[in-house]
C-alpha cells in the first residue's frame, strides 16, 4: 500500500520568547523541529507499512530549509520525501495550504501510486488549527477520520479500515473505507529510532523539490495570500495582569502556618468558596 | 494587506468605513448562526457559551441569532431546540434524520453546508471540540470560506466584519483575523473560553425544518461502538469549579497522589501541565493549556507549574489562581492572584491538612459515617 504523511516544520514553541519592549517574536536562534504531533502520524504510518507492506512518502510544504525535517523523516524510515516549496505559497492560510497539499498529493498519486491512506498529525503546535487535515480530505474526496487513537485493522482486499476515534467523553469505534485521511492523536508510542541503513540512505537521498507548477498547480490564485480568505489584521501582546500575585510570606514559618494563611487568603478573596468547598468536600 | 483595500465602499447596508468590497453574491448573507453540538443525547455546554457570544454579535449587527440543530428524530433533538431558545436564539434551523444519530463527518457536513447555502448566514460559530473541529474544517473547505480556529475574542468591526482574535505562536501573542470577500465568516471557540450566559425561560419560537437528501447507503463510515471513559476517568476538567494541577515541580510520578488527595479533599478535579503528559505521568485528557483544556474554575491551584504562556492561556479565565512554586521568579506569579514560594511536594500535604481542618465540621461527620 502507499501511504502519504503530511508534516510541518515548526519553531520549537517551548523556546519562543517575546521581546519585552517591542512585543515582537524573537525568532533568532529559535530551533525548528518536526511538529511533534506529526511524528505520531509518521510512526503509525511506518507501523502500517511494516505490517501490510508498501511505501511511505512524506510531504511537507515550506521554505527550502524544511528539507531538514524531511531528511529527518527519512532517517526514521520513510521511503520518499517531497518538499513543496514556492514563494507563491507564502502567506497561505489553512484553506490555501490544504489546496496546495492536496494538489501535491494528487501528483504524488500519479507519479508513485495512488495513496491508500493520507496521515497528518492532529494539529500543529504553531497554528493549532487542526483544519488542514479535514481540508485535504474534502478536496481529495477521502473519507475523513480525525482524532484517531488507534487503527484496529485494515483489510486491503475489502478496502476497509477499523479505527478508534476520540470524542468528548469517550472513544468511537468506526468501520470505514480506504482511501481515507487520518489525523493521528498523540500516543505513548514515541517515534522509533531509525536504523543505521535508514540514516545512511537519508544522508544520500535527494529530497524531491516541487514548485507550484511541478506539483501540478495551474491556478496560482488559489495559493498563498491570494488564495487565503482569512487575513491577519493585527498581532499584539496579551495585556499583562495589572498586579502580580500577592505573596504569602514564608520566612521562618512552619509550612502548616503558611498553608493556614493561604487558606485564609483564599477565603478572603472568594468568600463563597468557604461554603462551596465544604459542601462538596467529602465527595 | 494594502492590496486588498477597496476605495469605493458600497453604500448599501449602511456599513461605514468599509475597507473591502464583498462580492455581490455574498451581500445577502445575514444573521449569526451557532451550531448546537448534540452528542449521545446531550447538548455540549460550549453551544450555550457560543449562543452568548452570538447574541452579542447579532445585537451589534442588528440581525438575528439562530441555533442550528442536527440530530435524529426524538426527544433529545427537541430538547436541543428548546435549549437554543432558552439561551436566547431567535430561531432554530433543524434537520431531523435518523442517520444523524451519531456524529459522522459526511452527513453532518452535507446537512450544515446545505443549510448555509440555502439560508445564508454571515457568521457561523462552532465549538472547538473534536466534533466541531472535524465538521468546521470540512464545511469551510466545501464552501471555500475562511475559518478561524480557537478564538478567544469575537467582535464586530465598524464595517460589520467579524474580527476574530486568537492566540498565535503558542499563546505568546494574539492576532486578529478577518475573513475577506467570503461568507459565512466561520470561527470555532474552545469550551470554557467564553462565559456561560444566563439561561432564560424563553419558549420555543420559530423552527425552520430542512431536509437532508442523503441515505445511509451513501455514507461510508459506520459507528460500530462507543467506549465511554466512565465516571472515574471521565475528566470533565473543563467544567470543574475547583481544579488543582501539577507540573514538573512535583518531581516524581508518585507525588501525583499528593495532588489527587488535595483535589479529593476540596471536591475538585485535577490536571497537569504539558510536560507531565509528555513524561507519560498523566493522560492527555488532563492536560491544561494551549494544546490541552481551557478551564474556568472558581479556584485554581497550580503546584510546581512554572506558568509558561502556553499554560497561562488555558487558565486565565479562573476566578482565583493560587500558585505554589519554589522559584520566586517563575512566570506563574505574574498572573496568579496568590503566590506561595514553597516546594509543592512538602506543601501540598500541609495544605490538604489545613483544608480538612477548616472545612465545615458536617463534612467530617459525613466522613465518619
Amino acid at each position: 500500500m502507499h501511504i502519504v504523511v503530511c508534516m510541518k516544520q515548526v519553531p520549537d514553541s517551548a523556546q519562543i520568547r517575546v521581546h519585552p519592549v517591542t512585543n515582537t517574536i524573537m525568532r533568532q536562534g529559535v530551533p525548528t523541529i518536526i511538529n511533534p504531533y506529526d511524528l505520531f502520524a509518521l510512526e503509525e504510518a511506518l507501523k502500517v507499512r511494516d505490517y501490510y507492506g508498501g511505501e511511505v512518502t512524506v510531504l511537507t510544504m515550506g521554505p527550502p530549509m524544511a528539507e531538514e525535517a524531511l531528511r529527518k523523516a527519512l532517517t526514521y524510515g520513510a521511503d520518499r520525501a517531497i518538499l513543496l516549496t514556492d514563494r507563491h505559497f507564502a502567506g497561505s492560510d489553512t484553506l490555501a495550504t490544504s489546496f496546495a497539499l492536496s494538489q501535491a498529493i494528487s501528483k504524488i498519486g500519479n507519479s508513485f501510486g495512488t495513496p491508500d491512506i493520507v496521515f497528518t498529525g492532529k494539529q500543529t503546535i504553531d497554528g493549532d488549527t487542526a483544519q488542514v487535515g479535514p481540508g485535504i480530505a474534502k478536496r481529495l474526496n477521502l473519507v475523513q477520520l480525525t482524532y484517531i487513537a488507534k487503527i484496529t485493522s485494515i483489510d486491503l482486499g475489502a478496502r476497509t479500515i477499523t479505527v478508534e476515534r476520540r470524542s468528548e467523553g469517550g472513544t468511537h469505534v468506526l468501520n470505514s473505507a480506504l482511501p481515507c485521511l487520518i489525523t493521528m492523536l498523540e500516543s505513548t508510542t514515541a517515534i522509533r529510532r531509525g536504523s543505521l541503513d535508514d540514516a545512511l540512505r537519508a544522508a544520500r537521498s535527494q529530497i524531491v523539490k516541487w514548485n507550484a507548477a511541478e506539483a501540478g498547480i495551474e491556478d496560482i490564485t488559489k495559493c498563498g495570500l491570494r488564495g487565503s480568505p482569512t487575513v491577519v489584521k493585527r498581532v499584539f501582546a496579551p495585556t499583562p495582569r495589572a498586579q502580580k500575585a500577592s505573596q504569602i510570606d514564608t520566612t521562618e514559618k512552619a509550612e502548616r502556618d503558611v498553608a493556614d494563611e493561604l487558606v485564609v487568603s483564599i477565603f478572603a478573596h472568594q468568600p463563597a468558596l468557604r461554603h462551596e468547598l465544604s459542601s462538596t468536600g467529602s465527595a | 494587506m494594502g492590496t486588498r483595500k477597496c476605495k469605493a465602499p458600497p453604500p448599501t447596508l449602511g456599513r461605514a468605513g468599509t475597507k473591502k468590497e464583498l462580492p455581490e453574491h455574498f451581500r445577502d448573507y445575514r444573521h449569526v448562526w451557532v451550531f448546537m453540538e448534540l452528542e449521545r443525547g446531550q447538548v455540549h455546554p460550549v453551544s450555550f457559551e457560543l449562543l452568548g457570544e452570538g447574541r452579542r454579535l447579532a445585537d451589534q449587527l442588528g440581525v438575528q441569532l439562530a441555533g442550528v440543530v442536527l440530530g435524529p428524530p426524538g426527544d433529545s433533538t427537541m430538547h436541543a431546540v428548546a435549549e437554543a431558545f432558552a439561551y436566547d436564539a431567535d430561531l432554530v434551523y433543524l434537520v431531523e434524520k435518523s442517520l444523524l444519530t451519531d456524529y459522522r463527518n459526511e452527513p453532518f457536513t452535507k446537512a450544515l453546508t446545505d443549510l448555509v447555502l440555502t439560508y445564508k448566514p454571515e457568521i457561523l460559530l462552532l465549538g472547538a471540540t473534536t466534533l466541531g473541529r472535524d465538521l468546521a474544517g470540512s464545511v469551510a473547505t466545501t464552501l471555500l470560506t475562511g475559518l478561524t480556529a480557537d478564538c478567544t475574542g469575537l467582535d464586530v468591526d465598524a464595517d460589520g466584519s467579524l474580527a476574530a482574535t486568537r492566540p498565535t505562536f503558542g499563546g505568546s501573542l494574539l492576532c486578529t483575523i478577518y475573513t475577506l470577500n467570503c461568507r459565512p465568516q466561520m470561527a470555532t471557540v474552545r469550551p470554557r473560553v467564553m462565559r456561560m450566559p444566563e439561561r432564560s425561560t424563553k419558549p420555543i419560537g420559530r423552527v425552520i425544518r430542512h431536509d437532508l437528501a442523503m441515505c445511509e447507503q451513501e455514507i461510508v463510515t459506520k459507528v460500530v461502538g462507543f467506549l465511554s471513559d466512565g465516571q472515574s476517568e471521565n475528566a470533565n476538567l473543563a467544567y470543574a469549579d475547583v481544579v488543582v494541577a501539577g507540573g514538573l515541580g512535583l518531581g516524581a510520578a508518585e507525588n501525583l497522589e499528593l495532588l489527587k488527595n488535595l483535589a479529593r479533599t476540596i471536591g475538585g478535579d485535577y490536571g497537569c501541565s504539558r510536560p507531565l503528559v509528555q513524561k507519560g505521568w498523566m493522560p492527555v485528557d488532563r492536560q491544561i493549556g494551549q494544546t490541552g483544556k481551557t478551564i474556568r474554575p472558581k479556584l485554581y491551584i497550580a503546584a510546581g507549574i512554572s506558568g509558561a504562556v502556553q499554560h497561562r492561556v488555558g487558565v486565565e479565565g479562573a476566578d482565583l489562581i493560587v500558585a505554589i512554586n519554589t522559584d520566586p521568579n517563575a512566570p506563574i506569579f505574574d498572573f496568579a492572584n496568590i503566590g506561595v514560594v514553597a516546594d509543592a511536594v512538602s506543601f501540598l500535604p500541609a495544605l490538604t491538612d489545613v483544608f480538612i481542618r477548616r472545612l465545615a465540621p458536617r463534612n467530617r461527620m459525613r466522613l465518619v459515617n
